[in-house]
């Protein structure tokens, strides 16, 4: 167990068989819907936590480009009639072309000017995409077409449940690779110290500019999903709120480890679904969880667990 | 001309307090360099305690003075229960506890008081003035008013008393505070207790002109916010300036632009401030130690 948790590959080889296996011990469709959106959220909270957890940049606007990804699917599929690929691409580049635009000017700020820079780049997306009503629908949301890849519609929660699954597994590869890379040890030296990772020679801008476009991608991909499998898209999905679940999932599973950022989404989205006390309290809670979780375990769930229970190799 | 003025006195109205909000920031900030995402809560505080403490009987001047209290009490436990605990933390993780906080206020908020929008009669009528053709509302010059004597009294009990001073020196260099004497922890607790009490003045006094809500708290907060770092984070008449510029910006922008993206004005400012001057109009330049 221990050698198999403290390897990438056995955490990933864990995840598959979670998801391979969950659905066993699904009673009806209803635990279906609460692991796909489990899903949607980890994949944004994976790319989070790639400059959050690793780079030490915070974001509080993620929901801004999880909202371009979703509305860039709702608009060009529903009004324009575009294939769900081809819009998912257009979501992807839009997001990432913002990201890259604004990312050397804003990641040249730290701390505080960092959050509110974030924040407000977040916000305007989202008062834009409440306040274009002719495209977006405005506050009363708008429908959208149904996913189909190649010739296939995927509908019904098995096949939703296999595809957000799969690209989590994606996801998540892609992102222990990146962490164990070169560039991974370089977002590491900026989290530590950026001056003296510069020192050192690593070109701490690009570094930074690169893993803020790759969240801010990966945001999009996984908005794209959700305006497919919700099929009713809101600004909600974009505003304040919701970027500050992201970053409460993040820290919650705890930064710098990708499983704790699935473990963080996972309990944050299902929570809420199960206990009505999480849905009538919601703020409540979510405030809680906030807080308390940096006082008591700044680390995270997983690593302040990992560390417990298997010494220190998280 | 006429409407020129008209945006204008509505812009000097909200900037007005978003420059009250901005001095809660700017107080906290020089205590504990921190920025406390929950100084919209006490705005929100300010309005809603108001409006059901004079539901329920008390007088409302009465009202107003415990709705201010209360937020007092609510910025000191955010200190102690939220802040003083997790020292140590990183800058992300203080931000997110203090988001955390203002979520908490904001969901306690909606469940001990209700979900609805609330008035507050204004202080002295709603009889007019008319001034280059425009209409001034009394409830604005109460507005400058107080925001004026405010800026005095800041400036000095900063300036002349020694518990200013003591802020000050701890603003400067928490270190040498603390070794000619002065003890930072109060200095912290006393600048959220101050905090608290100049947004939850500015939540009373909008609330006649803006409904009160349990999620007012967030823009008005977010905005605030701007307002000192387009002031320069830290500086108290930067505060205000900063202050009056996004209020008359967002007046300006929602009269002759678009009413619509009246809210995104604050947050574009803010961006292009970040960017080319994140000092501020009266900030210090940072200057980093490795």
């Amino acid at each position: 167990m221990r050698r198999l948790l403290g390897s990438h590959h056995g955490g990933l080889v864990l995840l598959v068989l979670a998801i391979l296996l969950m659905p066993l011990g699904f009673p009806n469709s209803f635990y279906f819907d609460v692991a796909i959106n489990v899903g949607i959220a980890a994949i944004v909270c994976i790319g989070l936590n790639l400059l959050i957890g690793y780079a030490g940049q915070i974001s509080l606007g993620h929901a801004g480009f999880f909202g371009i990804g979703a509305y860039a699917s709702a608009i060009l599929t529903s009004t324009h009639g575009w294939p769900p690929l081809l819009a998912l691409l257009a979501g992807i580049l839009l997001s990432g072309g913002i990201a890259f635009a604004v990312a050397r000017p804003i990641l040249a700020l730290k701390g505080h000017y960092l959050a509110m820079a974030t924040l407000g780049l977040g916000i305007i997306i989202s008062i834009v995409l409440s306040q274009e009503v002719a495209l977006t629908g405005g506050p009363d949301g708008m429908p959208v077409d149904p996913l189909t890849l190649f010739g296939f519609e995927i509908s019904g929660t098995w096949s939703w449940y296999w595809l957000v699954g799969g690209t989590l597994v994606l996801v998540t590869w892609l992102a222990l690779n990146l962490v164990d890379s070169p560039i991974g040890r370089a977002l590491r030296a900026v989290h530590s110290s950026e001056i003296a990772a510069r020192v050192c020679g690593v070109d701490t801008t690009a570094y930074k500019v690169l893993v803020f476009v790759v969240s801010a991608v990966i945001a999009s991909l996984a908005g794209s999903l959700f305006a497919h499998f919700s099929g009713w898209l809101t600004p909600d999905e974009a505003d304040f709120l919701r970027s500050i679940q992201f970053v409460t999932m993040v820290v919650l599973g705890g930064m710098a480890s990708t499983f704790g950022a699935i473990v963080g989404a996972a309990l944050l989205t299902a929570l809420p679904q199960f206990l009505t006390v999480f849905q009538n309290y919601e703020h409540v809670m979510l405030g809680l969880v906030m807080v308390l979780t940096m006082i008591f375990m700044p680390r995270g769930l997983v690593p302040t667990l990992a560390l417990r229970f298997f010494g220190d190799r998280s | 001309m006429t409407e020129f003025f008209q945006f204008l006195f509505s812009g000097l109205t909200v900037g007005a307090i978003y420059a009250l909000i901005a001095l809660g920031f700017s107080l906290i900030y020089n205590a504990s360099h921190l920025i406390n995402f929950a100084q919209g809560e006490f705005v929100m505080i300010g309005g809603m305690a108001t409006v059901f403490f004079a539901a329920a009987g008390i007088e409302l001047p009465l009202a107003a003075v415990l709705a201010v209290l209360l937020a007092v009490v609510v910025a000191v436990a955010i200190e102690r229960l939220g802040i003083a605990p997790a020292k140590g933390t990183s800058a992300v993780g203080l931000i997110i506890i203090t988001i955390g906080a203002a979520i908490l206020i904001r969901g306690l908020a909606g469940i001990v008081w209700d979900r609805n929008f609330h008035s507050l009669p204004p202080i002295s009528g709603e009889e007019p003035l008319v001034i280059m053709g425009a209409t001034l509302l009394p409830q604005s010059l109460w507005i400058f008013g107080v925001t004026a004597v405010i800026a005095l009294l800041l400036w000095f009990f900063f300036a002349k008393t020694l518990w200013g001073k003591a802020m000050m020196a701890t603003a400067y260099n928490p270190l040498a505070a603390q070794l000619v004497g002065i003890d930072t922890r109060k200095v912290v607790l006393v600048s959220f207790a101050l905090a608290g009490a100049l947004g939850a003045l500015a939540g009373v006094l909008i609330t006649p002109l803006a409904p009160t809500h349990f999620q007012v708290g967030v823009m008005l907060g977010l905005k605030g916010f701007a307002a000192a770092i387009v002031g320069g984070l830290g500086s108290g008449l930067g505060a205000i300036v900063g202050g009056l510029v996004i209020g008359i910006a967002e007046a300006m922008a929602a009269g002759y632009l678009s009413s619509a993206y009246k809210d995104a004005v604050a947050f574009v400012i803010i961006l292009l401030f970040l960017v080319l001057w994140p000092s501020g109009l009266f900030g210090l330049r940072g200057i980093e130690r490795v």
